[in-house]
């Protein structure tokens, strides 16, 4: 293929893109003059270096599309199927240039179809009254020239493009010229007459029979050559293509004074591996440098070398930046055809389409952007009625928005839709077998959002359309994750949905920090890190353990931390404490990665995996180091992958989102925070602690060995909180005091350390009935106290007082938290009570439905998952329940919960830390049921 | 890195059926490359293991300029490691656009051998290694194993893909 088909066919290709998307711009804009002016400069352009490469079907083809063009600046109505119609010839004519590019020459075919709608659509016009008699006269004028003077025919299609220009320096009054008074015209200005009639003329060409396009395909190729000199004899084959050039770079001009040469890709390609390659020459010298002390004199040329090299690398990495609308170039055009097809009122809006990031990345993301929108309008947004009944605007909107920040680029995906159908994707995926429906049944909406991008997922979901959207997410998801790039869902039922797609800006070079671990460098990117600590068992900053899992303090904020050699399973040193900290943030996660040691900053060339080695998450890529060595480039997006997916748990916790939570952490507890005997810390829910005391331990009495105090004019018992504390003999001994009604129990503790407030998960611990668990408070681990274990050591008065000799009551207590139940459920024992309990309502409802009789319920009404609600509403469905008394636990009791459980007749609300108001609650229900009884 | 030179080019025999091997030793056994997929033979200095690689892969190579996948050969025909820490040797093969570079304990001659002679596999040969030899030429004092480098380089990494 020659040089001259390959230049004409990129340019083609660049100009019917800006066509495509003018057009789109066109039909919501009719007026606007500049785009069909524009549109109407492009398309001639086509069809002129058609006809001069002897490309007949693209040159009948571009001309019909012009012609009808050429009537809408005539002041013909711009309808959707006129549109629909040009832009059904410009991907005709985009198929003809692939099957050109393919195999050089003009696929064999015929556009008679298109061609002759298109000129049905242009002949049928009948807004204008002037319009009718003007083709007439120009018609009947037609043959004449024709025949008499077929030479002159020529000049006048040449000088279309003057006419162009002509009509592109005067804008306004040309095009009423056109419009109304051609039949004048013709005799003023030969020109105009030349224009209109040639169209006609060629009309009439193909309308006689024979091969049409051959008919077109000799003047027009002849016509360039003579056009300069009128004269027939005219040889000038250069002066031909200088001719139309011009006229287009007239137009270029016009739209922007920026100068360009087009340069091959190849080139640049060779031209930035190059650099690379200058690069990792330049860190070797720099290297060299380095080590050795003495200067002979090369350093400060290296030094200039190594400047102009960054510059260089700058400058050829600038020529690979290109602005994301190119991109987004096809998307008007696919938003629009869409839109029509499924009858939908769609906007696109874009933003930022300016915003610059590099050749290869914008290559990978062009695909899977196209597919985000087209899911977008197909799937996200509604049908105008649906949209109506919805209380929105029958347009919906597709916003793309793409910025820089910081070394990535962020493009968003936003529809105005209705958003995922999350109990669908549920529903899939428990049906898939991708999640149990337990874990589905803890999973936030986020979380489940995110089975869109599984693979296989997606083509089940457009099966039943009822999940919304997921045409081959997971092959966008794997595009983006190939370019380190994320993708993330952000939903909202009836309100729409946002992808938010967050890409590096070059895959070519990044700055990394050189680190190692066990004798073995690594590369972190620089843009990943944000700052280094370095920790030892002295120093300020050192490394806690909870359980094993290394923490850091860094500024009032725990950091988790995770030992590179740990994750890379070099060697297990499980507590090392000596090294550096990289301190490293991705999306909402924050972490430290624990290395030996670390070097400095390299720029380094980036070389993509092995294939053998891709599926290891770890790595986003290896490079060669000044050194000669090759060092892998760890991936924060996926080191952060692997640490949230250790364990279930920790996933819940590390994610920042705070509705992925579960409700107990999500809460936070005031807790009392004292020490024991031993070393560690013990804490107790603030809301159970009556008062704290300090006493003189000489005021304390040992009654029968056991110690006591009077308090408030009674005896209360003291009981140490652990063995290894015994209770003081002189000095101040300081108290916890419990009390319940007029029974009080004092708690003996070494030192009473902080109040502090939290978020509180609790680690069960079984073995031992002192305690409810451990938990992380402040970053240290702290023995969560089971106040109900001391109960029986010292209060046979109080179980013998509740007791009473009654008859003991059985209750259920539903509460999803399970520290509650472990706090509460030994109280309500030591009120007499025998407790069963449950962790959801479903639980609740199958435990009662199994026959289990209760004399009362108490239930939070915040149960996660099913509404505490929804469980008193069905046992008030159960004929065998209907009466069960229900006391409900709430964090925050709201006007709205109280009407709600007047109605479910329960009997009381109590707040949820407030345990005495419970036992009173259960006391006054007691009494009642006695009565009952 | 050093490079040996590229193979002996030997004398040409006219037999154009023949076809030339380049012989490898793992573990005593004597096994042939083809040498049309052979792009050249080095000693291997610096290798960077890649933690959580298969163990198939024994790390990643710097050959001029170029990262290059090395294979344990051993490994990949379910043999262990071996205990010499002398030099190690690598055949430098190209798959589908990567380089790869084939650890063996030594790299012999260059044979040629008449592809009508080659005998199909031994039938109770070990399974793991029916699936890479194409099949076995007799020399005359030992016994050639054809390797079949795609299927070498073809192995399972994504059980560990989460």
């Amino acid at each position: 293929m020659d040089d001259l088909l390959l230049e004409f066919l990129t340019e083609t290709n660049e100009h019917l893109e800006t066509v495509d998307v003018e057009m789109v711009r066109f039909e919501q804009d009719p007026n606007n003059e500049a785009i069909l002016s524009n549109i109407f400069r492009l398309v001639h352009t086509i069809k002129g270096t058609c006809g001069f490469l002897g490309l007949p079907r693209l040159e009948a083809l571009a001309h019909a599309a012009e012609t009808l063009m050429g009537k809408f600046r005539d002041g013909m109505p711009v309808t959707t199927p006129a549109v629909s119609l040009i832009l059904g010839t410009l991907d005709r004519i985009k198929e003809i240039l692939g099957e050109l590019e393919r195999q050089g020459t003009e696929p064999e075919g015929s556009d008679g179809d298109l061609i002759a709608l298109l000129d049905k659509m242009a002949t049928q016009e009948p807004p204008v009254p002037e319009a009718a008699p003007a083709p007439q006269t120009v018609q009947t004028s037609a043959p004449v020239v024709l025949q008499v003077l077929e030479r002159e025919l020529k000049p006048g299609e040449v000088s279309l493009d003057e006419l162009e220009r002509a009509f592109q320096e005067a804008p306004g009054p040309a095009k009423d010229v056109t419009a109304g008074t051609l039949t004048y015209q013709v005799l003023e200005r030969p020109l105009k007459a030349g224009e209109v009639s040639l169209d006609e003329l060629e009309r009439a060409f193909r309308e006689a029979p024979g091969p049409a396009p051959l008919v077109i395909d000799k003047p027009a190729e002849k016509a360039p050559s003579q056009a300069p000199t009128i004269a027939a004899t005219a040889p000038a084959a250069p002066k031909k293509s200088g001719e139309p050039a011009e006229a287009g770079e007239a137009g270029e001009g016009l739209s922007g004074k920026v100068q360009t040469i087009r340069v091959n890709v190849d080139t640049l390609e060779h031209l930035m591996t190059m650099v690379s390659e200058l690069v990792l020459t330049r860190n070797q010298l720099l290297e060299i440098a380095r080590r050795s002390s003495e200067d002979h004199g090369y350093k400060v040329p290296l030094q200039r070398l190594s400047q102009v090299t960054a510059e260089l690398q700058d400058g050829v990495m600038k020529t690979r930046m290109q602005p994301i609308g190119n991109a987004w170039q096809k998307l008007p055009r696919v938003v629009r055809d869409l839109s029509n097809e499924l009858s939908k009122k769609i906007e696109l809006v874009m933003q930022g389409a300016d915003t610059e990031l590099d050749r290869q990345v914008l290559e990978v993301i062009k695909d899977p952007l196209t597919h985000m929108v087209r899911n977008s309008a197909d799937h996200g947004i509604e049908s105008p009625a649906e949209r109506k009944a919805g209380g929105k605007h029958e347009k919906g909107t597709i916003r793309l928005n793409a910025y820089h920040e910081g070394g990535s680029i962020t493009i968003e995906i936003a529809d105005d839709g209705k958003g995922l159908n999350f109990a669908a994707i549920r529903k899939k995926a428990a049906e898939r077998g991708i999640a149990s429906d337990a874990e589905l049944e803890r999973m936030s909406d986020a979380q489940v959002a995110k089975f869109i991008f599984h693979p296989g997922f997606s083509t089940a979901a457009k099966v039943t359309s009822v999940s919304g959207r997921g045409v081959g997410m997971d092959v966008v998801k794997t595009n983006i994750e190939l370019i380190g790039g994320t993708v993330d869902i952000r939903s909202e039922q009836g309100r729409g949905t946002t992808f938010t797609i967050k890409i590096p800006l070059t895959l070519a070079i990044v700055a990394a920090l050189i680190v190692s671990s066990k004798d073995q460098r690594f590369a972190i990117p620089q843009i990943a890190v944000s700052e280094l600590v370095r920790v030892s068992p002295t120093s300020e900053h050192s490394i806690e353990r909870i359980n094993g899992t290394p923490i850091l303090r860094l500024r009032d904020r725990l950091l988790p931390i995770v030992p590179l050699s740990k994750v890379m399973g070099l060697s297990g040193n499980e507590d090392a404490n000596h090294g550096f900290v990289v301190v490293t943030q991705v999306a909402h996660q924050r972490f430290g990665i624990l290395v030996d040691g670390v070097f400095h900053t390299e720029e380094i060339v980036v070389k993509p995996m092995s294939s053998k080695l891709r599926h290891i998450q770890l790595f986003s890529g290896n490079t060669i180091l000044g050194d000669g060595a090759v060092v892998l480039i760890i991936d924060p997006n996926g080191l952060a992958r692997m640490v949230g997916s250790e364990s279930d748990r920790n996933e819940f916790q590390s994610d920042a989102n705070p509705e992925q939570a579960v409700v107990a952490a999500d809460e936070m507890t005031s807790l009392l925070v004292f020490r024991g005997g031993s070393e560690s810390l013990k804490a107790v829910p603030l809301s159970l602690v009556t008062r704290l005391e300090e006493i003189e331990a000489s005021t304390i009495e040992w009654s029968s060995g056991r110690p006591v105090v009077q308090y408030r004019g009674r005896l209360m018992p003291l009981v140490s909180c652990d063995e290894e504390l015994a209770i003081k003999r002189e000095g101040m001994q300081s108290l916890l005091v419990f009390s319940d009604g007029d029974v009080s129990m004092g708690l003996a503790v070494a030192e009473i350390v902080d109040i502090v407030e939290d978020k509180l998960d609790i680690e069960l611990l079984a073995e031992r009935s002192d305690l409810v668990g451990s938990a992380v408070v402040r970053g240290r681990t702290t023995e969560i106290v089971n106040v109900a274990h001391y109960l029986p050591m010292v209060l046979e008065t109080w179980s013998r007082k509740e007791r009473k000799g009654g008859p003991e009551r059985s209750l259920l207590l539903v509460d999803s938290s399970t520290f509650f139940r472990d706090m509460l459920v030994p109280v309500l024992k030591a009120s007499g009570y025998r407790v069963q309990t449950a962790s959801t309502a479903q639980d609740a409802v199958r435990l009662l439905s199994n026959g289990l009789h209760v004399d009362v319920v108490v239930t939070d009404l915040e149960l996660s998952g099913h509404s505490g609600f929804a469980l008193v509403a069905s046992l008030r469905a159960d004929p065998q329940h209907s009466a069960t008394p229900v006391i409900g636990l709430t964090v925050k009791p709201d006007p709205q919960q109280i009407a709600l459980a007047r109605k479910l007749q329960i009997s009381e609300i109590v707040s949820k830390i407030d345990r005495r108001g419970l036992l009173s609650a259960l006391a006054e229900l007691n009494g009642t049921l006695e009565e009952a009884a | 890195m050093k490079l040996i030179d590229s193979i002996p080019s030997g004398t040409v025999k006219t037999a154009s059926k023949q076809m030339e091997f380049v012989t490898v030793t793992v573990a005593g056994q004597l096994l042939g490359l083809p040498i049309s997929r052979v792009h050249d033979v080095f000693v291997v200095s610096e290798m960077t293991t890649v933690p959580l690689a298969p163990g198939e892969i024994a790390g990643l190579l710097n050959l001029r300029g170029r990262v290059v996948t090395a294979v344990s050969l051993r490994r990949r025909l379910g043999l262990g490691d071996t205990a010499e820490s002398g030099r190690r040797m690598a055949v430098g093969l190209e798959n589908q656009g990567e380089a790869y570079g084939l650890l063996v304990d030594e790299v012999g001659e260059v044979l040629k051998l008449d592809p009508d002679e080659m005998q199909p596999n031994p039938v109770h040969m070990d399974r793991g290694w029916v699936g890479l030899s194409q099949g076995v030429h007799q020399l005359r004092d030992q016994l050639l194993i054809v390797l079949d480098v795609d299927a070498v380089l073809a192995f399972e990494t994504e059980r560990e893909a989460a």
